[in-house]
């Protein structure tokens, strides 16, 4: 049951676009075809649980003996950027198709601060090692759910007619806010009724 | 807490980060030795001398795509027409054959001059700006249904931006910039964009293949079949078919006085 809760969590209540506002630079940047945003979710689902699994490794076989917890953040974000670097090798020699589908995308994911943040808040919570993949997967299947929403909404966008000074990022903002307003629909007490 | 432990702390700090650090560093190393990918230098050599647009006019996804295709030997090495010959003699000596001859270099141009005070309009148009969308409404919104509709999907899938608006609303293609990808004339909803060699000197502004009477109710500057042209320049071949005059590029005569000639002066300097 908890791992369906934090899925309900990091998915639709704590939405890490829409409620906790991590990740807006690939969110608005890759964001403008349907086909590039999804293959940027994908990128970031598996960055982000395979990133949660390592980190809590790390965490806690290393920074929690050694008692220097303190320095979650710099190491995670080392960790992170090791990580992306090896994904990207083995990807390339073992499925070139995926590494051309993922393409700059993976690379990019080194700077996403949502993929940091997922980590840092398994931390936070204390979870054990299979909720942390849990949560990383979740978080990163939030940011896919976003991401194909919102450039479903700008490719319509590109053909309205648009005051001149709310073109391309402004107007973009703008139905990102009014989604993060829809998004406040989800909160605790619905998952409180959904699952107890 | 005395000296030591402190001392101590710092040193775990010392060691945890650096440690990791290390470890990574050394294992990223080892991995990018074993995982390494064996590149095709050919591949590589042969996407270098692309011309790195992306235009698609080869049929492949892209210019990486098409250096592949051809140093795996199954393609035309001549698909490239954005590159030209100089492209096209690259890649016979990357892959050691004989480069085929290619002609001279085509580029597009729009076939139309009717715009806003010179071409009858039936009704205002104020939809979707897409060439497309406003031809689905009965052939679009001017009175004459084979010339520039003017809301520029050309202009959006022209990979080098070569092509732009005149002052009267019509597009106009630059062919210095034009790469002859073609792809403005598989988006052209009423084929007003046609292939036209770099060196043409004059077009015929026009895309009407109606009767004189009716191209002339329709627009001041249609062609109307008149044949003058082809009477003042004989060698500078003009060919009328279907009321429209079409400049034969491969007669290489005076076209000057055909053009200067023309009613509606819809010969035109390109």
């Amino acid at each position: 049951m908890t791992y369906i809760g934090i899925i309900i969590t990091f998915v639709f209540i704590t939405n890490f676009i829409f409620t906790r506002f991590l990740g807006l630079c690939p969110f608005i940047g890759v964001s403008k075809k349907v086909d590039s945003a999804v293959g940027m979710g994908f990128a970031v689902i598996f960055v982000s649980s395979i990133a949660a699994l390592v980190t809590w490794v790390i965490f806690n076989l290393i920074l929690v003996p050694l008692n220097i917890t303190y320095l979650q953040t710099i190491t995670f974000i080392l960790v992170i950027a090791a990580l992306v670097q090896l994904v990207e090798m083995m990807i390339q020699k073992i499925s070139p198709e995926l590494y051309r589908a993922l393409g700059i995308y993976l690379p990019l994911i080194t700077t996403n601060c949502a993929v940091l943040g997922i980590a840092l808040i398994a931390v936070q919570e204390e979870y054990g090692v299979i909720e942390s993949f849990v949560a990383g997967f979740s978080a990163g299947a939030g940011f896919l759910m976003a991401i194909l929403l919102m450039s479903a909404l700008r490719e319509r966008l590109d053909r309205e007619d648009i005051p001149k000074a709310f073109r391309g990022a402004p107007i973009a903002f703008i139905s990102a806010g009014l989604m993060a307003l829809g998004f406040m629909a989800f909160d605790m007490t619905l998952l409180k009724n959904l699952i107890g | 807490m005395d000296l030591l432990q402190e001392l101590l702390l710092i040193l775990y700090a010392l060691i945890g980060v650096a440690g990791l650090g290390i470890l990574f560093g050394i294992g990223l190393s080892l991995a990018s030795r074993f995982l390494a990918v064996q590149k095709n230098e050919k591949v590589e050599l042969i996407e270098k001398a692309l011309p790195q647009v992306n235009c698609g006019a080869c049929g492949f996804a892209g210019c990486a795509a098409y250096a592949e295709a051809v140093a795996s030997g199954n393609v035309e090495i001549n698909l490239c027409t954005p590159g030209g010959a100089e492209t096209l003699k690259a890649i016979a000596h990357i892959m050691s054959v004989d480069a085929p001859e290619i002609g001279e270099k085509k580029v597009t141009q729009v076939h139309c001059k009717g715009g806003r005070g010179t071409a009858e309009y039936s009704f205002e148009y104020s939809g979707v700006k897409d060439c497309n969308a406003l031809f689905l409404i009965g052939g679009g919104n001017k009175v004459c249904k084979y010339g520039c509709l003017g809301l520029g999907s050309c202009i959006k899938v022209c990979p080098v931006d070569a092509i732009s608006y005149d002052d009267i609303g019509l597009v106009v293609v630059d062919k210095d910039v034009c790469i002859s990808c073609g792809k403005c004339i598989d988006v052209c909803p009423t084929k007003v964009m046609r292939w036209i060699p770099y060196s043409a000197d004059y077009i015929v502004a026009c895309n009407s293949n109606d009767k004189g009477p009716v191209t002339k109710r329709a627009c001041k500057v249609g062609c109307i079949g008149c044949k003058i042209c082809e009477k003042k320049s004989p060698e500078g071949g003009y060919v009328i078919t279907d009321f429209l005059s079409v400049i034969d590029y491969s007669q290489t005569g005076d076209r000057n006085e055909g053009a200067e000639k023309c009613p509606p002066k819809c010969i035109i300097k390109n």
